[in-house]
């Protein structure tokens, strides 16, 4: 059976996210595009945050699942500006939720701001009890895409994806 | 491809994260509340980050790769600034350098934003992206710093202190406006001096350097584990 596009696709939708395994690379939309030519295949690649540690571990790991599928991998990092956290699927958007981390607000043209952040914003609601009684405890978090914050309702803390 | 000159531009912001990003991490494990010790720790990781981006774009066209580039040069061939080589270890004196270095690096980054070479605008958006938290966290330390008399004063010295250094970050082109916007942010005199350029290095890079590449020079065929 041949190496076809749609095949490579369904393979990397198999890989975790090595920080938060509920979701997959393809739910967190780092894949941009893929490109089979006979047996190569081309994987377009955005990185998250570029001093994520995990970076190297998903290349690993798709050209794994390619080299699975009988294909020869070339994955390519795309280092600009085209991956946000808007390209986080709604499937993955959900499955963050379930797991205790707030997904990321929308990104606007404009950096988010300090304001923002320290307001009760629709998108910094609790996933554990939907409140928007919410805090910002802190800009970073355990990995450089997260932020910590208190929720005033539930107290509990949760993490929430910064928006880039 | 990009021009030597542009290269060596590229190299200047390549090296200050990567130096910065080392002091940075040295509050990993002792800064004065674990928040910072969260904080520096994350904002020493981007900086990494960004300086092996860039690495990369600058050792394709060079024909090299980035961990030559970042760790086989001496520490005279780097190009960062010595605002970003000093260790200070005392709060007021990393916020002030933090601040300082972040809004230099603003000025610098948005100018790289609106290269002709796609590949250094899309790097520099992305970069833009991730630094605004950082700049979020300087602003927020300013704020508190100059809340109360004390603060202020203790920010005042840090600032003059590194005054200098810090002129040094940005070229003749870009400094003025940078320096216009001190002003207004922090309502200081700032003292009249001459920058300290990226030629003179400082003591602490060379104790720095031999701790960064002492790996990469006990093991030059390379360390794997």
């Amino acid at each position: 059976m041949s190496v076809t596009a749609e095949r490579v696709w369904e393979a990397l939708a198999e890989i975790p996210d090595p920080e938060i395994p509920v979701i997959s690379l393809v739910d967190l939309g780092v894949v941009r595009e893929v490109e089979v030519e006979g047996e190569r295949v081309r994987v377009e690649f955005t990185p998250t945050f570029l001093g994520c540690p995990a970076l190297e571990t998903m290349r690993m790991a798709m050209e794994q699942q390619i080299r699975g599928l009988g294909g020869e991998p070339h994955v390519e990092v795309i280092q600009d500006d085209s991956w946000s956290t808007d390209r986080i699927t709604p499937e993955g958007r959900a499955k963050l939720r379930e797991s205790g981390f707030a997904p990321p607000a929308p990104r606007e043209a404009g950096p988010p701001t300090l304001v923002q952040l320290q307001g009760t914003g629709a998108a910094f609601r609790c996933p554990y009890c939907d409140s928007r009684q919410t805090r910002l405890e802190n800009i970073f978090g355990p990995t450089p895409c997260r932020s910590i914050r208190y929720c005033e309702s539930c107290r509990q803390p949760f993490e929430q994806f910064k928006t880039i | 491809m990009p021009e030597r000159r542009d290269l060596d531009r590229l190299l200047e912001v390549a090296d200050d994260e990567l130096i910065l990003g080392w002091r940075d991490s040295e509050w990993t494990g002792i800064a004065p509340f674990l928040e910072e010790d969260v904080a520096f720790s994350s904002i020493a990781q981007n900086e990494i980050g960004h300086a092996r981006a860039l690495y990369e774009l600058v050792a394709r066209e060079l024909g090299t790769t980035a961990d030559e580039l970042a760790l086989d040069r001496r520490p005279d061939e780097y190009r960062c600034a010595p605002l970003v080589e000093l260790r200070r270890l005392e709060w007021a004196r990393t916020i002030a350098r933090h601040w300082l270095y972040e809004t230099a690096d603003e000025i610098r980054i948005a100018a790289l934003k609106g290269s002709d070479d796609p590949e250094v605008a899309g790097l520099a958006a992305k970069i833009d992206r991730e630094e605004a938290y950082h700049r979020m966290h300087a602003e927020m330390w300013v704020d508190r710093l100059l809340a109360t008399p004390e603060g202020r004063e203790k920010l005042r010295e840090a600032v003059e202190e590194l005054w200098p250094y810090a002129l040094g970050v940005l070229d003749d082109e870009l400094r003025p406006r940078w320096v216009e916007r001190v002003r207004a942010r922090l309502g200081f005199d700032l003292p009249d001096v001459e920058p300290v350029t990226r030629e003179q290095h400082t003591e602490e890079l060379r104790e720095l350097w031999e701790e960064m590449t002492m790996v990469r020079r006990s093991a030059p065929a390379g360390a794997s584990w």
